[in-house]
């Protein structure tokens, strides 16, 4: 019996450490970055659009200026509300005073400075398979952009999702480096893998989440409840979505639909920054969604 | 002025619809209805900057001469308070319409002069339908952006 007890009480505590180590940073490979160039703003720009920041990052409101970061979006979950920080180039509320690699694995590995895990509200999930030069010229350009001394808000998370280290877990179990979309592709297929996985998350939106909100691989861009509440996100693969890569890649460049609807919702700051790109990058993510469709 | 005129009784209607009845009430069918023949001139020009079909300047400048009166139909009956996405079932109109209605009706007529700049070019050549056709599309999505929810 007591032999069972301490059996027991050693499996526990074995978990429990396993957790803690299981649930601890791993950051990018010092080595693999310090290679990178100081980075390019101008091919930074593109990085930003692409990625879209600025949806997240811009003050609330319609009318907000894509290109001042302060912060303060809210973004409801199944786990609470989450809200955006400045990241503008203010050094005292903003990331004016992050160095290259900090910034990288903030980005690329969602971890902070201080070490601690960011939520995957922030969509490192998608961003970690970006290539690292590719964030450091985002680093370079972002560090051009206008301070903003507004405050950072805290979340508003329930118990146990208020508990950071736990995120590490979540990411042991769900964060992954590899393509989704995978096989022979084109040139063009690959391109626009690269810009949909990588950058621009489409699927961060369009796929439905499983019970920890990680997104359910089997049903890849087959849309998902809105997480406001109201309505859902579109279907762009499967039987229902019949668009040919001219329709989505005119969608992306002027928000109008086949039918010349007109875009609205959550993804019209994503056409609002994927139109400034080269016409060839979004005939690349039309040909990209059409592959992960089949 | 039009503006004025067309929101003026903007909430008239909220006084003339019981809510009790909310889900039956036609001005959310009528609404859906006017943004349909929007599209329905809209689209035609949208095709031709788009080079899906061919430009042809008499279609081009009777569509936006559609759009333009289409565009100051009178708003004041069609959004009666208590339509909206939360009261009711089968409207994509967001709740933030009443509580912004200034915003709202700024946004409209945005549009209103985006589509008055069209008119006056949409039969004068390709090139310069598309550049106030371009504008058009931004004044749309510049208010489906904020106050009109996804579809279900
Ligand atoms: C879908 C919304 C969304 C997008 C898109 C997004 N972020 Fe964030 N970001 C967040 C949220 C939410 C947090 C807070 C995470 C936390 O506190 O754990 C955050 C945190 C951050 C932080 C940490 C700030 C701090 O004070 O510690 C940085 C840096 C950052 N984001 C940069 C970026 C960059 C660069 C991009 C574009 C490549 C980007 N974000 C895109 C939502 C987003
Ligand atoms: C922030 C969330 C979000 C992201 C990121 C996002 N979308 Fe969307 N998308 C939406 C929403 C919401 C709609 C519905 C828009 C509306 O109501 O007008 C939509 C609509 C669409 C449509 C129209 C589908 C239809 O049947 O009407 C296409 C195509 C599309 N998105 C493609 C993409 C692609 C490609 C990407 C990545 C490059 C992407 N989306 C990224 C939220 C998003
Ligand atoms: C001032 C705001 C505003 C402007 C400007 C606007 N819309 Fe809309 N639109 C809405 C709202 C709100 C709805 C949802 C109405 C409802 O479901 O009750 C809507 C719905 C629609 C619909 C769906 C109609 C249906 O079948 O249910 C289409 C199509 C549409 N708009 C096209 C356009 C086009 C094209 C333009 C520009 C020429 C435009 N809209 C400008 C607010 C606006």
């Amino acid at each position: 019996m007591r032999r069972a007890v301490f059996g027991l009480i050693t499996l526990a505590a074995l978990a429990g450490a396993t957790a803690w180590m299981l649930s601890g940073p791993q950051p990018l490979d010092s080595a693999a970055i310090a290679g990178l160039s100081g980075g390019d703003a101008e091919s930074g720009r593109a990085v930003y659009l692409a990625a879209g920041c600025a949806s997240c990052h811009m003050a609330p409101g319609t009318d907000a200026d894509p290109l001042l970061l302060s912060g303060g979006r809210q973004f409801e979950s199944d786990f609470g509300t989450f809200l955006a920080p400045n990241i503008s180039p203010d050094p005292d509320h903003g990331i004016g005073g992050w160095t290259q690699e900090q910034f990288l694995n903030a980005v690329m590995r969602g971890i902070s400075p201080d070490g601690k895990h960011y939520y995957p509200a922030f969509p490192y999930t998608s961003y970690i398979r970006a290539e690292p030069q590719d964030i450091a010229d985002l680093y370079a350009y972002m560090m051009t952009l206008p301070a903003d001394a507004t405050p950072s808000q805290p979340h508003d998370l329930g118990f146990p999702f208020n508990i950071r280290r736990s995120v590490g877990l979540w990411k042991w179990l769900y964060l992954r480096e590899d393509w989704i979309v995978t096989g022979d592709l084109t040139e063009a297929e690959t391109r626009g893998r690269y810009l949909s996985e990588a950058l621009a998350h489409c699927a961060e939106c369009h796929t439905p989440r499983g019970a920890l909100g990680a997104l359910d691989h089997d049903r890849w861009l087959m849309g998902a409840p809105n997480p406001s509440g109201r309505g859902r996100i579109p279907a762009i693969a499967g039987d229902s979505f019949t668009w040919s890569a001219f329709d989505i890649s005119a969608y992306l460049a002027s928000g109008l639909t086949p039918d010349f609807d007109v875009v609205g919702g959550s993804m019209a700051p994503v056409v609002n920054n994927l139109r400034q790109l080269d016409r060839a990058e979004l005939d690349a993510i039309a040909a990209y969604i059409l592959r992960a469709g089949q | 002025m039009t503006a004025k005129r067309l929101f003026s009784a903007f909430l008239l209607g909220a006084t003339l619809s019981s809510p009790a009845f909310a889900d039956q009430d036609p001005a959310v069918e009528q609404r859906q209805g006017q943004f349909k023949l929007y599209v329905h001139n809209f689209g035609l020009m949208g095709a031709m900057a788009q080079g899906r079909i061919d430009y042809d300047a008499e279609a081009a400048q009777t569509a936006a001469t559609n759009l333009y009166h289409v565009t100051r139909h009178d708003q004041s009956r069609l959004w009666p308070e208590g339509t909206d996405s939360f009261s009711i079932d089968g409207t994509r109109a967001n709740p933030a319409i009443w509580e912004n209605l200034d915003d709202f009706v700024e946004k409209f007529t945005a549009m209103q002069t985006a589509v008055e700049a069209l008119q006056a070019v949409a039969g004068g050549g390709l090139p310069e339908m598309q550049a106030a056709f371009g504008p058009v599309g931004q004044s749309c999505q510049a208010c489906h952006e904020a106050y009109r929810d996804e579809a279900s």
